[in-house]
C-alpha cells in the first residue's frame, strides 16, 4: 500500500511536468498472438451464434482499448500499439514471440487454444514477459499447468459452472438429469461440472452420453426425448463445449423442465445485454468497430489491454518488474463493466470477475449470488479458491 | 442562486398566473424506465404529479432562476425543459447521442452535457438554440460541473478515469487529472477550493484542489456489513456551510455523511437498494435520496440522521431535485 500510494502520488508529480499535450516519448507495443487454423473461428461455428462461444475474432476487442486508452497515453506520454502475428503451428508461433521479444514487446495477450497457452508458457521465461490468456477456459492452466507469468482474463470452466450451481442451489433446482458429450473438451467439461456440483450440494439424478447423428439404431442417445425420458430432475444439464447438440435440447426435452449449462440457462462472463455498469456503452463501442455484438472473447481482449494501460497510468513507468509487481498487487483495481473492482487472484493469476447467467437476449443473474458468501471477497466463490489451490507461482 | 428581495418582489408582482410560485420546496425525481418525472409535495411527500418526458430521463438541474427543471433523456438525445410553475415540459433540446449529466452555466444561457456514447461534451447554447461545440473527452464521461466564474467546465469520464478540464472560451482541454476508477460525480465546497469526485468502482471520493488541479486526498468508506468490493459511490451534495457531504453509496445501500473540513466519515445510513440521486431542501433539515433498485425514495431527517419515510417513486429512479 504504501508504495502504491507513493507511485500514485509520483505520478500526480509527474502530471503537473508533463502537461496536457506532452507528446508520445515512446512506444509501447504489445503482442498479439493467435493461431491461424483455431477450430474455434471456422466460419460455420462462429455464424452458429452459439452462447458463450466467440462470434468473430477476438482482435477488435484489444483495438477497442487502445483507443480508450489515449488519455492514458497522452498522460504518461507513450503510444500503446498492437502487434498481431497469425502463427500457423507451434513452432511458428514460438518464432513470432521470439521476434517480437527480439524488438522490445514485454506484453502478450494470446488468443490460444488450451494447449497451446500451456506450451507456450511452459516453453518461455517467467522474466521474459508477461502473457494475457484472453480465451483458454481450461482449468488445468490455472492448477497444474499455470505459470507466474501467464495470467487468465478468462474465466476458467469452474468459475462459470460454480456460477450456474450457485443459481440452481438459489432457485432449490437441486436434482440434475445430465446429458454429457463425448467431444474433446466435454471430459475436461463434465470434470468442472462434476467438482461444482459435489461442492454446491446438486443431485445428480443420472447421467447420458449423447451423440450427435440420426441414426435410428443409437435412438437412446441421439434423441432428446428418450434421453429425457425415465427418472424425474428438476433441470436438464447440458455438458456439451461444442454446443450444436445443446441448441436443440430446450424445446426437446419429455418433462416441462428448465434446461442449463450449454443450452438454455447459459453462464458467461460478458453479454450484450447487460445495461447495468456502463455495459451498453462498451458494447455500442464494440459494435461500431466490429458491426457485432461482443461477447466474453471480446470482453478479455478489450480488458487485457485496458489492464496494461491501467498499470502504466497508475505507476507512469513502462518498466516490466514494477508494471508486473503493481498488477498481480493487492491495491490493483480495474473496471470490466460488470460491477465489481477487478484484481487477480494471488494463488494462480486468474481475474477475478462476476459471472452472467445468460439467455440469448438477456442477463437473468449475475453471479456470486446472494447468499454465497466468502470470508475475504465474494468472487471468489467462482472457482479455484487459495485452499483448493494446485498452483505453484 | 439567491434573488434580492426586491427583484423577488418584482417577480412576484409580475408574475400573473396563479400557478406554482418559486421556492415550492417540491422535489422532483426521474425515473429511467417509466419516463417520467414524478412530483412531491414536501412534508406529506403527496405525489402531485406524473410528468411525462422523453425516453429514459436521468439528470436534472434547475435553471438558475429556478424557473425550469432540464432533464437529459438519453434515449430521445435529448434535453426536455420542465416548466416549474405548469409542471409540463415546454421543450426538447436536441443535445446529441444519449446525454447523461449536464451542467447549465451560472448565466442561464448554455448547457454544457456528456454524451456518454460518442464521448463528447456538447455545448449549447440555450438562447440561439444550437450547439456551440463537441468537445472530444474519454469515453463514458459522465460528471458535468461548471465553475462559478464560467471559465471552466470538469468532466469525469468513466473510461479514461479522469476529471478533464475544459476551457469554456477556447473549448481546449487545459488539464486532465487522474482520479479514482470510474469516476462518477462532481460536487465543489462552497468555498470553490475544492473539487469533491465520487469513484464508483474505487469505492471512494477523489479530493482535487482546483488551484493546482491535483488530487490532495482520497477517502474511502466501509459500512459495517459491506465488502470493499460492494461500495460504488455515485452520488454527491455538500450542505451550504461546507461542513457536510452527503454520498450515496449504491450496492452498499447506505448514505455516508462526510465531515468536510476533516475529510472524516462520521455516519453511515441505511436507505434503499443502490441509492444514487441524493438533493436537500431548502433549509437543508431533509435530505431526499433515490434507490434505483428497490424503485423509491428515502427521505431522512438530518439533524438526527433518521429515515423518516420511503416513498415509491417510479420505476428505476436515477436523479433528485428540490426546487428551494
Amino acid at each position: 500500500m504504501p508504495k502504491t500510494a507513493t507511485s500514485i502520488l509520483l505520478l500526480l508529480v509527474l502530471f503537473s511536468s508533463y502537461g496536457i499535450a506532452s507528446a508520445a516519448v515512446g512506444t509501447l507495443a504489445i503482442g498479439y498472438l493467435e493461431f491461424k487454423d483455431d477450430p474455434h473461428y471456422r466460419e460455420t461455428f462462429l455464424e452458429s451464434r452459439y452462447p458463450a462461444q466467440p462470434w468473430g475474432r477476438p482482435f477488435d476487442g484489444a483495438q477497442l482499448a487502445i483507443k480508450e486508452s489515449r488519455f492514458a497515453a497522452m498522460a504518461v506520454g507513450v503510444e500503446f500499439k498492437l502487434e498481431r502475428r497469425s502463427a500457423v503451428s507451434m513452432e511458428a508461433l514460438i518464432r513470432a514471440y521470439e521476434d517480437l521479444y527480439a524488438d522490445g514487446v514485454r506484453f502478450f495477450v494470446l488468443d490460444l487454444p488450451d494447449g497451446m497457452v500451456a506450451e507456450l508458457a511452459a516453453r518461455t521465461k517467467p522474466s521474459a514477459g508477461l502473457l494475457f490468456n484472453i480465451s483458454a477456459l481450461d482449468d488445468k492452466l490455472r492448477q497444474s499447468e499455470c505459470q507466474s507469468h501467464l495470467m487468465h482474463i478468462v474465466p476458467s470452466r469452474v468459475m462459470l459452472t460454480d456460477a450456474l450451481a450457485q443459481f440452481l442451489v438459489f432457485k432449490k433446482w437441486r436434482s440434475l438429469l445430465v446429458l454429457r458429450g463425448s467431444q474433446p473438451g466435454d471430459d475436461r467439461l463434465y470434470a468442472a461440472f462434476a467438482r461444482s456440483a459435489k461442492r454446491f450440494g446438486l443431485k445428480i439424478e443420472d447421467t447420458k452420453d449423447f451423440l450427435l447423428g440420426r441414426d435410428p439404431r443409437k435412438r437412446d442417445q441421439n434423441n432428446v426425448a428418450l434421453l429425457t425420458a425415465g427418472v424425474d430432475y428438476d433441470v436438464v444439464y447440458v455438458v456439451d463445449s461444442q454446443s450444436e447438440f445443446a441448441r436443440d435440447v430446450p424445446y426437446q426435452v419429455q418433462k416441462s423442465r428448465p434446461v442449463v449449462g450449454a443450452a438454455g440457462l447459459v453462464p458467461d462472463w460478458w453479454h450484450w445485454a447487460w445495461e447495468r455498469n456502463g455495459a451498453p456503452q462498451v458494447n455500442k463501442r464494440f459494435v461500431r468497430l466490429a458491426k457485432r455484438h461482443m461477447t466474453g472473447y471480446d470482453w478479455a481482449a478489450w480488458m487485457a489491454v485496458k489492464i496494461i494501460a491501467e498499470a502504466v497510468l497508475r505507476t507512469n513507468s513502462s518498466n516490466l518488474a514494477e508494471l508486473v509487481e503493481y498488477i498481480r498487487g493487492d491495491e490493483f483495481k480495474v473496471d470490466g463493466s460488470k460491477g465489481y473492482p477487478l484484481n487477480f487472484r494471488k494463488w494462480n493469476n486468474q481475474l477475478r470477475q462476476p459471472i452472467f447467467l445468460t439467455i440469448p437476449n438477456w442477463v437473468v443473474e449475475r453471479a456470486p449470488l446472494r447468499g454465497f458468501l466468502h470470508q475475504i471477497n465474494n468472487l471468489d466463490t467462482l472457482g479455484f479458491d487459495e485452499r483448493e489451490n494446485q498452483c505453484r507461482l | 442562486m439567491r434573488l434580492a428581495f426586491p427583484t423577488l418582489l418584482l417577480l412576484l408582482i409580475c408574475t400573473a398566473q396563479p400557478t406554482y410560485a418559486k421556492g415550492t420546496g417540491f422535489v422532483f425525481v426521474s425515473s429511467e424506465k417509466d419516463h417520467v418525472v414524478t412530483v412531491f409535495r414536501p412534508g406529506t411527500l403527496k405525489e402531485i404529479k406524473k410528468i411525462s418526458t422523453g425516453q429514459r430521463p436521468r439528470s436534472m438541474r434547475f435553471s438558475p432562476d429556478r424557473s425550469k427543471v432540464y432533464v437529459a433523456c438519453g434515449d430521445d438525445d435529448s434535453i426536455d425543459v420542465i416548466d416549474v410553475e405548469q409542471l409540463k415540459v415546454v421543450r426538447s433540446i436536441p443535445i446529441g447521442d444519449d446525454p447523461d449529466r449536464f451542467d447549465v452555466s451560472p448565466d442561464g444561457k448554455f448547457i454544457y452535457a456528456s454524451n456518454e456514447d460518442e464521448g463528447l461534451l456538447t455545448i449549447y447554447d440555450i438562447v440561439n438554440d444550437k450547439v456551440v461545440a463537441e468537445i472530444p473527452v474519454g469515453e463514458e464521461p459522465e460528471g458535468v460541473l461548471a465553475s462559478p466564474d464560467n471559465k471552466y467546465v470538469y468532466v469525469a469520464s468513466e473510461v479514461s478515469n479522469m476529471v478533464h478540464v475544459i476551457d469554456v472560451k477556447s473549448h481546449e482541454l487545459t488539464a486532465n487529472i487522474v482520479v479514482g476508477t470510474r469516476p462518477r460525480r462532481i460536487a465543489l465546497t462552497p468555498n470553490r477550493s475544492e473539487l469533491w469526485v465520487t469513484n464508483e468502482i474505487g469505492g471512494s471520493v477523489s479530493i482535487i484542489d482546483k488551484v493546482t488541479n491535483k488530487v490532495v486526498e482520497e477517502i474511502a468508506f466501509q459500512p459495517k456489513g459491506f465488502r470493499p468490493e460492494e461500495v460504488t459511490p455515485v452520488g454527491i451534495h455538500i450542505t451550504q456551510d461546507g461542513k457536510r457531504a452527503y454520498v450515496t453509496l449504491g450496492h452498499a445501500n447506505h448514505v455516508a455523511v462526510v465531515d468536510v473540513p476533516s475529510r472524516q466519515v462520521k455516519q453511515y445510513v441505511l436507505v434503499g437498494r443502490r441509492a444514487w440521486g441524493v438533493a436537500l431542501s431548502a433549509d437543508e433539515s431533509t435530505l431526499y435520496v433515490v434507490n434505483g433498485k428497490s424503485d423509491d425514495m428515502s427521505v431522512i431527517d438530518t439533524r438526527n440522521m433518521k429515515v423518516i419515510r420511503s416513498v415509491p417513486a417510479g420505476r428505476v429512479p436515477h436523479d433528485v431535485v428540490v426546487d428551494n
